[in-house]
């Protein structure tokens, strides 16, 4: 019997930076093909960027390819007035569960770690399965903050499809990515020629969901992994579509990624969940991008049994430095974190300014842990 | 927090299994993934779930999707550096 070994997993990896460089000359024939620069193309993903910056691939592509990270990060696209909410719940002493990312996350004037180290109490916990068990050992209401795209959301729902204690409830801040993509082909300004797509949210949602936005939009997307190699094969898999002129879907990481996706998951989602309109942080309001309790689910709505008044955070001003933070512009892809005058400087990992600073995922925090500014890929 | 792991299914209790990790041992539940698992499965593990059961043939075919590129890409530096993995992929499978 084969299997996915260890060994089989180590060796579809490219550590070397070295070894990944000899690819870029399929990039490179590829765009010169294209013949116009920059070319470039969007993925959104943090885990994307992370193996970008981690293994130095943006220094191997080609001059003229530009690949610009979109708002592929869950905890950066989490609106303001969520984290209020979240922060104020918390400061009227109910007791809160959430993903560790989330702790920083600059709210209006209030960040959760702000709330906490003002005596709020906040469980960070790996999985919401925890959030629930916690719930279980006490009697006193949990509210578990929850973040995330459908990947994330698929999780909270099967909680709460699996009889969790009645005093535990959901605040829910997450997110669908297949609208926003919508959003981000259509801005003003865009030169995005294609997509690559993040494989573990189409594991759930299956590649054929994107069919729609290829026929509407005219863009083609390519359904990629994580490995170096992964990435690599999914962009030159993109850009022959480009050059091509070939709106269309390719699945480049069939091992987790099928047409029709995974339908038990599908079927939990829209079970608890229902999309509705909303703020993306610093993007746009994006028509059923996010994903709120269905009415069946109101007695586990944090929204629905707690009374959140936003107003009491009124009394406070805004930081000042927020107002210079270009997170929306950069999560848009319509900036790079170094035309920012805060990256490095007054927004650094330690002392985040703005949400894409926070999180693992975002792009600033990204860049800032590989060494900052990796492109040599000709951004204009 | 979008990246799944994958991990080898060493026991099964019910709606929960407990998986290696790559040598780390920790629990996973079932209720999200599409098809029974079992010992010896592969699953793609996010935030405590399991998403899906990784079939050991899709390996097969994922390295197929290489080859292919490789044809695409002739026969410069990229085409040696992947038949290089697929090379070492197959014989480190025959090992396993």
């Amino acid at each position: 019997m084969s299997a996915l070994s260890p060994t089989l997993a180590r060796e579809l990896k490219f550590r070397d930076p070295a070894r990944a460089r000899s690819l870029s000359g399929a990039l490179a024939r590829l765009t010169a093909e294209i013949g116009r620069a920059p070319v470039s193309v969007m993925h959104v993903c943090g885990s994307h960027e992370q193996a970008i910056a981690k293994f130095g691939l943006r220094a191997v592509f080609p001059k003229g390819l530009n690949v610009i990270m979109g708002p592929g990060c869950p905890v950066c696209v989490t609106d303001t007035p969520e984290v209020d909410e979240g922060v104020v719940l918390a400061a009227q002493g109910v007791r809160l569960a959430t993903y560790g990312d989330m702790l920083r996350v600059p709210g209006t004037v209030k960040s959760l770690a702000d709330a906490q180290a003002e005596g709020a109490r906040i469980d960070v916990v790996y999985s919401v399965s925890q959030a629930a068990q916690l719930a279980r050992q006490t009697d006193e209401p949990v509210v578990f903050f929850a973040t995330g795209f459908e990947t994330t959301a698929v999780a909270t729902a099967a909680v709460l499809l699996a009889d969790p204690p009645p005093n535990f409830s959901v605040l829910s801040a997450h997110k669908y990515i297949p609208p926003v993509m919508e959003i981000v082909a259509e801005m003003p300004g865009s030169r995005v020629e294609g997509f690559l797509a993040a494989g573990h949210a189409a594991t759930i949602t299956g590649w054929g969901i994107f069919e729609r936005f290829v026929e509407e939009h005219r863009l083609p997307v390519v359904v990629a992994g994580f490995e170096p190699l992964d990435i690599l094969a999914g962009l030159v898999k993109l850009l022959e579509l480009v050059r091509d002129g070939r709106p269309a879907v390719a699945n480049m990481y069939p091992r987790c990624v099928t047409r029709e996706g995974n339908r038990a998951a599908q079927e939990q989602l829209w079970r608890v969940f229902r999309p509705t309109g909303g703020r993306w942080r610093g993007i746009a309001h994006v028509p059923n991008g996010n994903l709120r309790l269905r009415d069946e689910w109101a007695r586990f709505d944090a929204r629905r049994r707690f009374r959140i008044d936003l107003t009491s955070l009124w009394d406070y001003a805004p930081p000042t430095l927020a107002q210079h933070c270009i997170c929306g512009d950069i999560m848009a892809g319509i900036a790079s974190p170094d035309r920012c005058k805060l990256f490095g400087r007054e927004c650094v990992p330690d002392t985040p300014v703005g949400a894409c600073m926070v999180s693992m995922e975002g792009t600033c925090r990204i860049w800032h842990q590989y060494g900052a500014v990796p492109d040599l890929g000709g951004t204009a | 927090m979008c990246l799944g792991v994958p991990g080898r299914v060493v026991d099964v209790d019910g709606s929960v299994a407990t998986v290696d990790f790559f040598g780390v041992r920790r629990s996973v539940r079932l209720e999200v993934v599409d098809e029974p698992v079992a010992p010896g499965d592969y699953i793609l593990n996010h935030v405590g779930f399991a998403i899906r059961r990784i079939p050991a043939e899709q390996i097969q075919e994922t390295l197929a999707l290489y080859e292919s590129l490789l044809r695409e890409a002739g026969d410069d530096m990229m085409a040696a550096d992947v038949r290089g993995e697929i090379e070492g992929a197959r014989s480190g499978r025959e090992r396993a």
